[in-house]
């Protein structure tokens, strides 16, 4: 058997990830999100915070939601079964800039903590950043045309 | 405090870009690391296109909660820059917009390693 | 060398000593092993420190149990996944014992046993300490992820076990060694780390249709054909594929891997991984089964996947390794 064809066999007989079933936690779990997200934001409204801030500062308190989470160790047990749907609203992002953190303490503050906080979160940052600068040097010269 | 419209479009969209999201984990190759650039990525665009500013017009949270609305909330944020600035708001914009969610999550992150250590999944 | 080593001095194991964590402890093995530690710290404060702490603690056991002094030792042979084999060689150190670190991935176990046996065949060491570990919690920040992010398994990705195995060969004992054949290292081009059994079968596969060609043994001569650790995924192909070519191992064939955990309660996967997986069922489990004389002859393959997080970050494929020793018990009457 060569290479190519152990590759195929390998794909074809391989236990398959229950999409159906994984789908069905993660929309289920991650709207649960969005809408703890709409309550906070409705309720920042109503305590007279002006709208374009009671949106952030709803994202801000999801952040600290999941980010208390995972430093208690009870993020990854959900997310186990959530799979997108923790992963996809800003909560993943909490988790992938805190895991690291908790993670790396061990190698200190500096080349540890310090060094390491941004190993998954870094990219979505960056490439978001990037295509963000990209945007804006487009949005200006339509403007000046 | 919202009307159940609100909460139930936010419950929707936002499911529906979680459930994408998933599809793409479980049936093909690409990472989960891949995944979220490729959502921040496509919200910037998709709202360059204007496509996600009615989304997240009436989805609310359910369209600025997944990381799609980070890239919405950074490209918001470069075009009111450019607005004010001119070419040096494409600079700016894209961070200032989005610097209370990431200046929240290191400082969350800085704190939580000094309280907390990791521990095994039960 | 090149293909099956016949020992002319069989080496004896003289003694063995397990210890695991508390995943482990709950398996179906959980009461087979000599020490666990509830919270998988062992005492220490880090992870990597608490992986030197179990190779500390298997080895101090294995000896006292020997009834052995450090001088006693020849050699001690002994690896883990970690970067450079610090777990090892920071475990190891107050050990007076000339050390050979050896890195052959999931397959150090094997390894160790089959250099250490070669040594005492050469006469060049009359007292070998074999040790090996590996630790989940070192492992997936290393391999995978910090251990509180939040990710899903995919099915066939396999769990690193804690755990570590010790084994001093000698004169004395009731289970003896008496054929070795080292692995060659084989890449069909698998590069998914959440299937490292698919990645190591063909080595596998090389190293047993290299034995059953060169040997002249049957499948139908052991009791066992274990291999350390294909996991389910791997398992089912190396049996699959031998099939094809004629051997027919399904019926006396196990993997440390699958022994290990309770795949499903336990949400394991596709089963264990790591070196301290084979050397801690081994020692656990299926040196006392030869002592006892429940098991005569035992083929023990082990085998390891031999890439780095870096390698694969590159688009590399992943290499893998399987080495084998037959292990046989003295003890003649079948209980």
């Amino acid at each position: 058997m060569n290479k190519e064809d152990y590759k195929i066999y390998v794909e074809g007989r391989a236990t398959k990830s229950k999409c159906a079933k994984n789908c069905i936690f993660a929309f289920l779990i991650g709207g649960t999100i969005c809408v703890v997200g709409q309550f906070l934001k409705n309720l920042y409204i109503y305590l007279g915070v002006i709208e374009q801030n009671a949106s952030t500062l709803a994202s801000i308190s999801l952040i600290v939601i999941a980010g208390l989470l995972t430093g208690l160790g009870i993020f990854d047990n959900i997310a186990k079964i959530a799979g997108a749907g923790t992963l996809v609203p800003i909560t993943g992002f909490a988790n992938a800039v805190v895991s690291p953190a908790i993670d790396t303490k061990s190698e200190g503050y500096i080349f540890g903590v310090g060094a390491k906080i941004f190993t998954i979160a870094g990219p979505v940052i960056l490439y978001g950043i990037f295509s963000g600068v990209i945007y804006g040097v487009i949005y200006y010269f339509m403007g000046v045309l | 405090m919202g009307t159940f419209l609100d909460y139930l479009w936010a419950f929707l969209v936002g499911g529906a870009l979680c459930v994408i999201a998933q599809i793409l984990i479980d049936k093909t190759k690409i990472t989960p690391a891949r995944i979220l650039v490729l959502y921040v990525c496509s919200g910037v665009v998709l709202t360059a296109l204007g496509i996600y500013g009615p989304i997240a017009k009436f989805a609310g949270c359910g369209a600025t909660v997944p990381l799609t609305g980070f890239g919405y909330a950074i490209a918001q944020g470069v075009e009111k820059a450019v607005d004010e600035f001119g070419l040096f708001g494409a600079l700016t914009g894209g961070l200032t917009a989005t610097s209370g969610g990431i200046t929240t999550a290191i400082v969350l992150g800085y704190i939580c390693s000094l309280i907390f250590s990791s521990k095994p999944k039960d | 060398m090149r293909e099956l080593i016949r020992l002319k001095k069989e080496p004896r194991i003289s003694s063995y000593y397990s210890i695991v964590g508390s995943h482990e402890r709950k398996g179906p093995l959980g009461e087979c092993f000599d020490e666990y530690s509830s919270d998988n710290k062992f005492g220490k404060e880090s992870w990597e420190k608490a992986e030197s702490e179990m190779q500390r603690l298997a080895l101090a056991g294995a000896l006292k149990r020997a009834e052995c002094a450090d001088a006693d030792i020849d050699a001690l042979l002994a690896g883990d996944l970690l970067n450079q084999c610090v777990g090892s060689s920071y475990g190891l150190i107050d050990f007076d014992i000339p050390y050979i670190t050896l890195y052959g991935a999931c397959s150090t176990c094997a390894l160790s046993l089959g250099i250490g046996a070669l040594l005492y065949n050469g006469g060049m060491a009359n007292k070998c300490a074999c040790v090996t570990s590996s630790h989940y919690c070192s492992s997936e920040r290393q391999f995978r992820f910090p251990l509180e992010y939040g990710g899903q398994r995919t099915p066939t990705s396999q769990w690193t076990v804690t755990g570590s195995g010790a084994f001093i060969l000698g004169n004395t004992g009731y289970v003896k060694i008496s054929e070795v054949m080292l692995g060659k290292s084989v890449d069909m081009g698998i590069s998914d780390i959440n299937n490292m059994g698919a990645a190591m079968a063909p080595a596998c596969i090389d190293t047993l249709k290299r034995y059953f060609n060169t040997s002249g043994c049957r499948v139908e001569d052991f009791d066992l054909v274990l291999t350390g650790d294909l996991g389910y995924e791997g398992s089912e192909i190396l049996k699959e594929l031998l099939l094809r070519d004629g051997i027919d191992i399904r019926k006396n064939h196990a993997d440390c891997g699958l022994m290990i955990y309770d795949r499903d309660k336990q949400d394991k996967h596709a089963g264990g991984s790591g070196c301290g997986c084979s050397a801690s069922v081994l020692a656990g489990k299926v040196m006392r089964d030869l002592e006892s004389g429940a098991l005569q002859n035992v083929l023990f393959i082990g085998t390891g996947a031999l890439m780095s997080p870096m390698s694969l970050y590159q688009g590399g494929s992943i290499p893998a390794i399987a080495h084998l020793v037959r292990l046989e018990s003295l003890n003649g009457n079948i209980s």
